[in-house]
């Protein structure tokens, strides 16, 4: 089996092409002037400028984390480019007649038409490459409804107010190592805001694509979603087959006021690297939701790409009776190393918490699940419920599971289910028996290893995502 | 020698697991139509000869031939020996967790029409097709929902290969004890399934301990496997002749050089 499952890591990175667009880049290197710089592109207003630079003063003092089950060489933060936008977006396109054919096509190969007639109906895209939003669809349409889709770039024009109550509430400017970095030098990113009571009429998605070489990508995405309004988001992200690597590092704050539902789903797809582990993302992701009074926050998550992933969508669940939840596939081949999980910090009473965990090794990958549930001592009635499955494709993985729990509530209830499994020589052989072919017969039976996260995807990101995992097996067994 | 006509051919087949010889010189012939029972003590490698004809990875074949409609099996990758019509009803169902029987079966369905250059099947023929299938091996039709063999008893296992058998169609069954833990009325049943599948063009292998699946399924031939090898052939009433007298007189004097090696 093992023969075949290093044969399949010479597999094709659909998304691996790079696009011929001239850009605007800055040349490597980070200091103050660099994020004044950048500050000074998008017009920021002043207040802006000096948050940048205090969580720059503060990341200089910082130092990068080690505890996570991964290993890489040390990040030259000056050897990486901080800035590149396309230089067809330098005065603004008003409509998408003037956006660049040549960035309109990139995201066509990637399945992700913008044109709005030929789009899936239902969903708006923020179509971020490199540093900058390229094109929001469907703004008017959810205008309408008082819903807010947009670049943060361009909210902190428009809406500085909401901007500046909210950003760096949830995750605190040196809140950890990476995400104190992207305070400094975050490009762009999408901004939500669903009104009192209203459900956002479509799902909203964010695309974000690297272009460029040697630049690091930081994006950071803020959603608010206002009393009793729901609202459904999709990011997802791919980038070239390059010999670098290089470097991911958002954040994502989500604040779920009184009786509020937000429901938050990746596909992250960034470039693995090749079968020798050379090249691919490094994905270094803090994102975190707060949930008030009976609000709900549900992080869906299918990772698939990146070499290295360090990433724990997590839930603060300070209102009384709210609920987090955490659905989470993580497929790690050739190479790639993930550590992800989640934290559930229980604060209000009768918070409810749930964790599905599913992590699949195949190649010489290691797979991690790491995850902290909180119970403080005034979540009175709280409960958690975290099931961990991993399973292991080929004998050269590996699969790690680390729970953490901290209860200073003896009315809280915590349960805690882990597995561990193999595709079984006699499931291979009974599907091929029945006529499949070995990989049909791995993803379907990964697929089925899956599905409790699954069908928490909006309908149409299930099937992709099945068709992510089949695509990424490809040949991975025998 | 006679065989252009014939379905399978093995000749003189020696196979092993694990560096250990337990298919020791098997020759058996099966013409289109015809159903061979084969019978045997535990560890005679039954089920090893239904692995090795069907391709099982950790299974080799040291020596001899197997033909199926003249082509070289023994060639063939394991699914395509499935697409070429080699039908196994497993003695043990494995379950596959999360994905439902429905899936799967028309995935297996897909893959031969596939491989036959047929379009897929549409999703609503197959329904009817599966349900009416569930209806013949008398499962509920709920069972199409369910995880394959997730948690299904012995005898519903038993009663879904049959299911797989009906939607696929094989050329050759190989039906491993599929008798084994079945209540009465789903013996019935299971019988009733195998003579409806029943044609000229369509063979069987049953592997069975009991005399009583023969009285339901006819056979045309009973073998009796014993050690590796076909000791013994006869017509339907050699079943009858093992129930009273087991399997003792068939028997070489016990092999002494096993432990050596
Ligand atoms: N993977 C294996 N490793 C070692 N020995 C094996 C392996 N698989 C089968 N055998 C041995 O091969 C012999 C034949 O096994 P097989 O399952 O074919 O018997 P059978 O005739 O089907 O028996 P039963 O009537 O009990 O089903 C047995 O002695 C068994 O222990
Ligand atoms: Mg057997």
């Amino acid at each position: 089996m093992t023969e075949q499952i290093d044969k399949a890591l010479a597999r094709e990175y659909e998304a691996g092409f790079v696009s011929d667009v001239e850009s605007e880049t800055f040349e490597p290197g980070l200091d103050e002037n660099v994020i004044r710089r950048i500050s000074e592109m998008k017009g920021e207003p002043e207040w802006m400028l000096e948050w940048r630079l205090s969580a720059f003063r503060e990341w200089l003092e910082m130092e990068e984390p080690e505890w996570a089950l991964v290993d890489y060489p040390k990040i030259d933060f000056q050897s990486i480019s901080y800035y590149s936008a396309p230089k067809s977006m330098k005065d603004k396109p008003k409509s998408l007649d003037e956006v660049d054919p040549e960035l309109l096509r990139t995201y066509e190969k990637l399945g992700i038409p913008l044109i709005e007639q030929q789009m899936l109906a239902g969903i708006a895209v923020d179509a971020v490459f490199d540093s900058v939003s390229v094109v929001t669809t469907f703004r008017e349409k959810l205008e309408e409804a008082g819903v807010i889709f947009c670049p943060i770039s361009e909210a902190l024009h428009k809406y500085p107010d909401l901007v500046k109550k909210y950003i760096g509430s949830v995750v605190p400017k040196k809140d950890n190592y990476y995400a104190a970095l992207n305070c400094a030098v975050f490009t762009d990113g999408s901004f939500v805001y669903i009104p009192k009571g209203t459900r956002c009429p479509m799902e909203l998605s964010t695309y974000f694509r690297i272009n460029e070489q040697n630049t690091g990508q930081f994006e950071r995405t803020l959603i608010i979603a206002d009393e009793g309004s729901h609202v459904s988001y999709l990011e997802g992200c791919t980038a070239p087959q390059r010999d670098e690597n290089q470097l991911h590092a958002a954040v994502v704050e989500l604040v779920a006021m009184d009786n509020a539902e937000i429901k938050y789903s990746t596909v992250q797809n960034w470039y693995p690297g090749d079968e020798n582990g050379k090249g691919g993302i490094y994905n270094f992701v803090t994102k975190r939701g707060i949930c008030h009074t009976n609000a709900k926050i549900s992080w869906t998550q299918v990772e698939t790409g990146s070499s290295v992933t360090w990433k724990y969508p997590s839930c603060i669940l300070k209102g009384d009776n709210s609920v987090g939840e955490f659905y989470s596939v993580a497929l790690t081949r050739g190479r790639q190393q993930a550590d992800t999980g989640t934290k559930m910090i229980h604060i209000g009473k009768n918070t409810k918490s749930t964790i599905i965990s599913k992590g699949i090794s195949a190649g010489r990958s290691n797979n991690s699940y790491r995850g902290l549930v909180r119970m403080n001592p005034g979540a009175e009635g709280a409960r958690n419920f975290t099931q961990c499955d991993s399973l292991l494709i080929g004998d050269q993985c590996g699969a790690h599971t680390f729970p953490y729990v901290e209860s200073r509530n003896p009315s809280a209830i915590i349960e805690h289910e882990a597995t561990t499994s193999k595709v079984s020589d006699e499931q291979m052989f009974l599907c091929r028996q029945r006529g499949l072919d070995p990989e049909k017969a791995v993803s379907m039976i990964v697929n089925g290893f899956c599905k409790e996260v699954f069908k928490e995807l909006p309908m149409e990101f299930a099937v992709e995502a099945g068709k992510l995992l089949e695509i990424s097996l490809e040949g991975s067994v025998g | 020698m006679s065989n252009t006509n014939s379905l399978l051919t093995i000749k003189d087949l020696h196979a092993s697991v694990e560096e250990k010889q337990i298919i020791k010189g098997l020759d058996l012939d099966i013409k289109p139509g015809e159903v061979h029972a084969i019978m045997g003590p535990n560890g005679a490698g039954k089920s090893t000869l239904g692995y090795v004809l069907s391709g099982r990875d950790s299974y080799s074949v040291d020596s001899g031939s197997v033909t199926l409609d003249g082509e070289d099996l023994l060639e063939m990758e394991t699914e395509d020996r499935a697409r070429a019509g080699l039908f196994l009803a497993f003695q043990y169902p494995v379950e596959i967790p999360g994905v439902s029987n429905l899936e799967f079966l028309k995935a297996s369905v897909d893959a031969q029409r596939q491989a036959r250059g047929e379009e897929a099947i549409t999703s609503a023929d197959f329904l009817k097709e599966a349900k009416a299938a569930c209806k013949q091996v008398n499962l509920p039709v709920a069972f199409l929902k369910r995880g394959v063999n997730e948690g299904f008893s012995g005898g519903e296992k038993k009663r879904n290969e049959l299911m797989q058998m009906l939607l696929l169609k094989p050329k050759l069954c190989i039906l491993d004890e599929t008798d084994s833990g079945l209540d009465i009325d789903a013996l019935q049943i299971v019988a009733e399934g195998v003579n409806s599948q029943r044609s000229a063009d369509r063979s069987f292998i049953v592997v069975t301990h009991y005399q009583r699946l023969l009285d339901y399924i006819k056979p045309d031939f009973v073998h009796v496997l014993s050690d590796g090898k076909i000791v013994k052939s006869g017509d339907a009433s050699l079943a009858l002749e093992l129930e009273a007298q087991g399997y003792s007189w068939l028997q070489k004097e016990p092999v002494e050089d096993e432990l050596e090696g």
